[in-house]
């Protein structure tokens, strides 16, 4: 079965369809999206559970779209992607769930939704590098358009702009780069397994690599928000819709770390090894810096925001150590990182319906007036803090015996300190004055979370815990495909080059 | 008909056409005139239609009147080019009609004989023909630009466009007259056989900076672009769109034809100076819509940018780059037209067209409101519209040469700092529309049915070539090699 061209079309037909039912029929409307995504859920799951390890690409659909250019609609998944995608079908799930805050021009944003669940999930399952370019756009697009027209707070214009131009420099130049990669190769396609299958028989050249590793590097890293590119990231989600926060925060934004995995490594394996040891750095100003930065925030979604983009520190920290085990944790952390983003984002929106404010030092005492939401957020705060148990710890730690084995052990060290230490603090802190204390003020008619929202939320919490107890059901279908762009990149196997980065640090 | 003749049957006709409007205005009542129009643009499509006659298409690759009229690949897409674009302004010119007050049949006449000097030099072979044919758009703009007489933004538009045009055609003239001195011929073929030769005389070059120059002025190309706000703004509206798509696109298919193929290896030398010149105009146009709030005035300023996008096609010097230009231009036309015709619907007469005056459009008329929103998104080049794609093969033909040369990078880079900066200039008529506070007027907007069709036939062009562009690309690139051959 195609069951990636259904998890693709699936979305995009629920926009269609959604875009003929009158704005008035709201039930009818919420029905489509939610049935939609249930079922690209359903047919996600099967995908990963009939998903063969070690069997290569699989679930394949190719067609020829324009001849002269040699591009091809082509989706198909393997051990990085399925995992992705299905944790992306979750999350879209979990989104359209919690989309029910949304009062006014419902209709208009359920189609927005639709189209961006759909690109998300088009992106990650695109073997073309213009279709994996051409879905992430369609969901991009969308994200800005909901922020702007249902965002929240006074700021609202100004992180619409804010988020519309770094993400369209962030894309642009990673374009630039995909282009470069094109053209240099000289492949007679823009299929990612025929221009690596090119590449390893004759690499690009190493001055053209020093260009396309660092387009690709800040390009994507924009995208996922690497210091000190990041500020958009916090503002922008603190101002989108529920659904739309946790969508891009969960899932679309990885699509950069993505690409670095899928694209810029095999294809500049050279201009990798002169930049990861620059990425290394960077990846830890994320660590610390935005730590630092989460734990002077007073507004929840800030808090959030900021620690999410701590977060992607510790993936960027595993792409930099360029070995099987450190690709395998970043992989793992993405998945994770997914989940509990959306988790977080979720609950900070069903907490901002209840009062219409996040800021924290007016919360207190939530633990008793909600007992399921705010167990939920007791849960994600602590998996945030990379408690064992969840995902997130298992790719963590991965993370940090990788870096230490590729010799950035400075970073490693640093890391680990900030990740625990400032990462703890303000997880706590946070847990303090929502969950425990007396009621604050405001609070004292809050509801707890509606049925559908909970299931929601357990979903996710679900997929955490799952994931965090065997992470093997992810680890082994990654582990394969990783090793390979090991190999294409590290040809010796030998983690000598990647020292400069640790010359860089003493 | 006789054999020469054949070859300028599509021209003929476009003229015959203007001289029977002109005619047909003498048996009409006043009422009925405007809707000459449409009759007017249906003939225009019968004609679009007559070019992909076998009789008339197995005429290319040849020439004609001693060699200074080519009928080729490149020349076919254009000339169909010009019609469709002629088509939607005629169709365009019928609503604009009260608004002209006075010689309306006139008006549409004179868009057809602007229309054939662009055919005529779709096929420009020599510079003769070069100059009369680029004479004869110029001069029927410079009515066409002042034809509201009875307001003031619409005649002193029409004196700075009448003012600067004749200082670029003097360039224009006096450079075809220096090369004409050293080159000794003024036929392209001759010249194209003599210009590896002349490369160290200055006065060729100062020749060819001049025509350049010229050229350069009707692409509205940085440092010649200063007319373009102050007419675009001041012309009536289908007049900037014609100047903005029509008279752009002749400027195109000459530069092509010159410096693509007449004198490649003068462009090889002067690449330096084209790369300059693109990004400068890129930066220009985008840096100067910033602040606009004249939705006319900014659409001329995206207009400057999108001359430097293109010429980043004629930097690639390759057929790649050229089939990028024609596809970019035929996105564009297609943008442009939807774009100006919403914009006239939505403003009133004597209003200005300030960006508030979209407020509310979605309540007003959902549809139009999708389409402009569709035409700022395919202008700011995102996928998956027409506008994307177009940027895309620019891009990649400029891509191509990068690793060569870093100057390439650097106009990448100036090219992509651009499209960033029109982001945020599109998106702000895309807000206008959807996110306004007030709305000053919400009654609906009433849009005649061939209005509404024409409309509709671009926002399916621009979704076509967007989403399915396998199609377009292989024209393109058909029209391009032909062009290329012909070395």
């Amino acid at each position: 079965m195609d069951w990636l061209l259904i998890i693709v079309l699936l979305p995009l037909l629920a926009a269609a369809a959604v875009g003929f039912v009158p704005g008035r029929q709201r039930r009818v409307i919420r029905g489509i999206t939610l049935g939609a995504s249930g079922l690209t859920l359903l047919c996600a799951l099967i995908a990963f559970c009939t998903f063969k390890v070690g069997g290569g690409i699989q679930f394949e659909t190719k067609v020829v779209w324009v001849e002269s250019l040699r591009l091809n609609f082509h989706l198909a998944a393997d051990g990085i992607n399925i995992g992705i995608i299905l944790m992306g079908a979750i999350v879209a799930f979990a989104a359209a769930c919690c989309a029910d805050d949304i009062t006014h021009r419902v209709k208009e944003f359920h189609i927005l939704l639709n189209l961006m669940i759909g690109g998300i999930l088009g992106a990650f399952a695109s073997m073309d590098l213009f279709f994996f370019y051409f879905f992430h756009e369609l969901a991009l697009v969308p994200t800005f358009i909901m922020i702007g027209v249902w965002g929240r707070g006074a700021n609202r214009n100004y992180a619409t702009y804010k988020i519309t131009l770094y993400l369209s420099l962030g894309a642009l130049l990673a374009l630039i780069g995909l282009i470069g990669v094109y053209v240099q190769t000289g492949a007679e396609s823009f299929s990612i397994p025929d221009l690596i299958a090119k590449v390893q028989a004759t690499p690009i050249a190493e001055s053209a690599q020093r260009w396309i590793f660092p387009l690709l590097m800040f390009g994507f890293g924009i995208l996922v928000s690497l210091w000190p590119f990041h500020t958009w990231a916090p503002l922008g989600y603190s101002a989108a819709p529920t659904a739309t926060a946790m969508l891009h925060a969960g899932v679309l934004k990885k699509f950069g770390l993505y690409g670095l995995i899928r694209v810029a490594i095999p294809m500049a394996p050279a201009g990798a090894q002169s930049w990861l040891g620059v990425l290394a750095w960077l990846a830890l100003a994320n660590l610390l810096y935005c730590g630092l930065v989460a734990v002077r925030q007073k507004d929840l979604n800030l808090l959030i925001g900021n620690s999410s983009v701590a977060h992607m520190g510790f993936i960027f920290l595993g792409i930099a150590s360029l070995n099987v085990i450190g690709l395998t944790g970043a992989v793992l952390v993405m998945i994770a990182h997914g989940l509990l983003a959306a988790l977080a984002f979720g609950l900070s929106g069903h907490l901002y319906r209840q009062t219409g404010s996040l800021d924290m030092s007016r919360m207190g005492g939530l633990l008793r007036q909600m007992p399921l939401a705010g167990s939920a957020l007791l849960m994600a705060m602590l998996a945030g803090c990379g408690l064992p148990g969840f995902a997130n710890f298992a790719g963590e730690v991965m993370i940090f015996f990788a870096a230490w084995s590729a010799g950035l052990k400075t970073v490693t060290v640093i890391a680990a300190w900030s990740a625990l230490v400032i990462g703890g603090l303000y997880m706590m802190r946070a847990i303090r004055n929502i969950l425990h204390g007396p009621i604050g003020g405001d609070w004292a008619k809050a509801a707890d979370a509606s049925p559908l929202i909970a299931a929601a939320l357990g979903l996710l919490l679900a997929a955490l815990l799952v994931f965090g107890f065997a992470p093997g059901l992810l680890t082994k279908r990654i582990e394969g495909e990783v090793t390979k762009i090991v190999s294409l990149a590290k040809p010796s196997a030998i983690a000598g080059q990647i020292q400069t980065a640790e010359a860089a640090g003493k | 008909m006789d054999g020469q003749l054949q070859f300028v049957q599509l021209e003929m006709m476009v003229i015959a056409l203007g001289l029977l409007v002109l005619l047909a205005d003498l048996f009409l009542s006043e009422s009925a005139r405007p809707s000459l129009g449409w009759i007017a643009a249906g003939a225009l499509g019968l004609v679009f239609l007559l070019s992909f006659r076998s009789g008339y298409t197995g005429l290319a690759g040849d020439e004609a009147f001693g060699g200074i009229y080519r009928l080729d690949g490149l020349a076919l897409f254009f000339k169909r080019f010009f019609l469709l674009a002629a088509i939607f302004v005629l169709v365009f010119a019928v609503d604009f009609a009260s608004r002209l007050r006075s010689g309306v049949s006139e008006y549409q006449a004179f868009i057809l004989f602007a229309l054939s000097g662009m055919m005529f030099t779709a096929s420009a072979n020599d510079f003769s023909l070069l100059f009369v044919s680029i004479e004869l758009i110029t001069v029927t703009f410079y009515i066409l630009v002042s034809f509201q007489r009875h307001r003031m933004h619409s005649l002193e538009a029409g004196v700075k466009y009448l003012i600067l045009g004749a200082v670029s055609s003097a360039f224009l003239v006096y450079g075809i007259a220096l090369v004409f001195g050293e080159a000794g011929s003024l036929k392209f073929d001759a010249i194209r056989d003599a210009h590896a030769g002349l490369l160290g005389s200055n006065v060729f070059l100062f020749g060819m900076l001049f025509v350049f120059a010229g050229l350069a002025f009707k692409i509205s190309a940085f440092p010649f672009q200063v007319w373009a706000p102050d007419v675009y703004q001041g012309a009536p509206t289908p007049t900037t769109t014609f100047l903005a798509v029509g008279s752009k696109a002749a400027g195109f298919v000459l530069l092509i034809r010159l410096f693509g193929s007449v004198v490649p290896e003068l462009t090889a030398q002067w690449i330096g100076m084209l790369m300059v010149v693109a990004a400068l105009t890129i930066l220009y146009g985008n840096l100067c819509a910033l602040p606009q709030r004249n939705l006319k005035r900014l659409l001329a300023y995206s207009s400057i940018a999108n001359a430097g996008y293109l010429l980043m096609g004629i930097v690639a010097q390759s057929g790649d780059g050229t089939a990028a230009i024609l596809y970019y231009l035929a996105g564009y036309l297609f943008t442009l037209v939807a774009a100006f015709m919403i914009i006239n619907l939505v403003t009133r007469e004597g209003e200005g067209e300030d960006i508030s005056c979209l407020a509310g459009l979605n309540k007003r008329s959902p549809f139009l409101a999708l389409a402009l929103t569709l035409c700022a998104v395919s202008l700011a080049g995102i996928p998956p519209l027409a506008g994307f794609f177009g940027k895309f093969l620019l891009v990649k033909s400029v891509a191509a040469k990068a690793f060569g040369d870093a100057g390439y990078f650097a106009l990448l880079a100036v090219a992509v700092f651009g499209v960033v900066v029109s982001i945020y200039y599109y998106f702000g008529i895309i807000r206008a529309i959807y996110w306004s506070k007030e709305t000053p007027d919400d009654s609906p907007v009433a849009v005649a049915w061939p209005t509404r069709v024409a409309l509709g036939l671009c926002v399916a062009a621009i979704l076509y070539l967007g989403i399915l562009p396998n199609k377009p690309i292989n024209w393109a690139n058909a029209a391009a090699k032909i062009e290329t051959v012909a070395k």
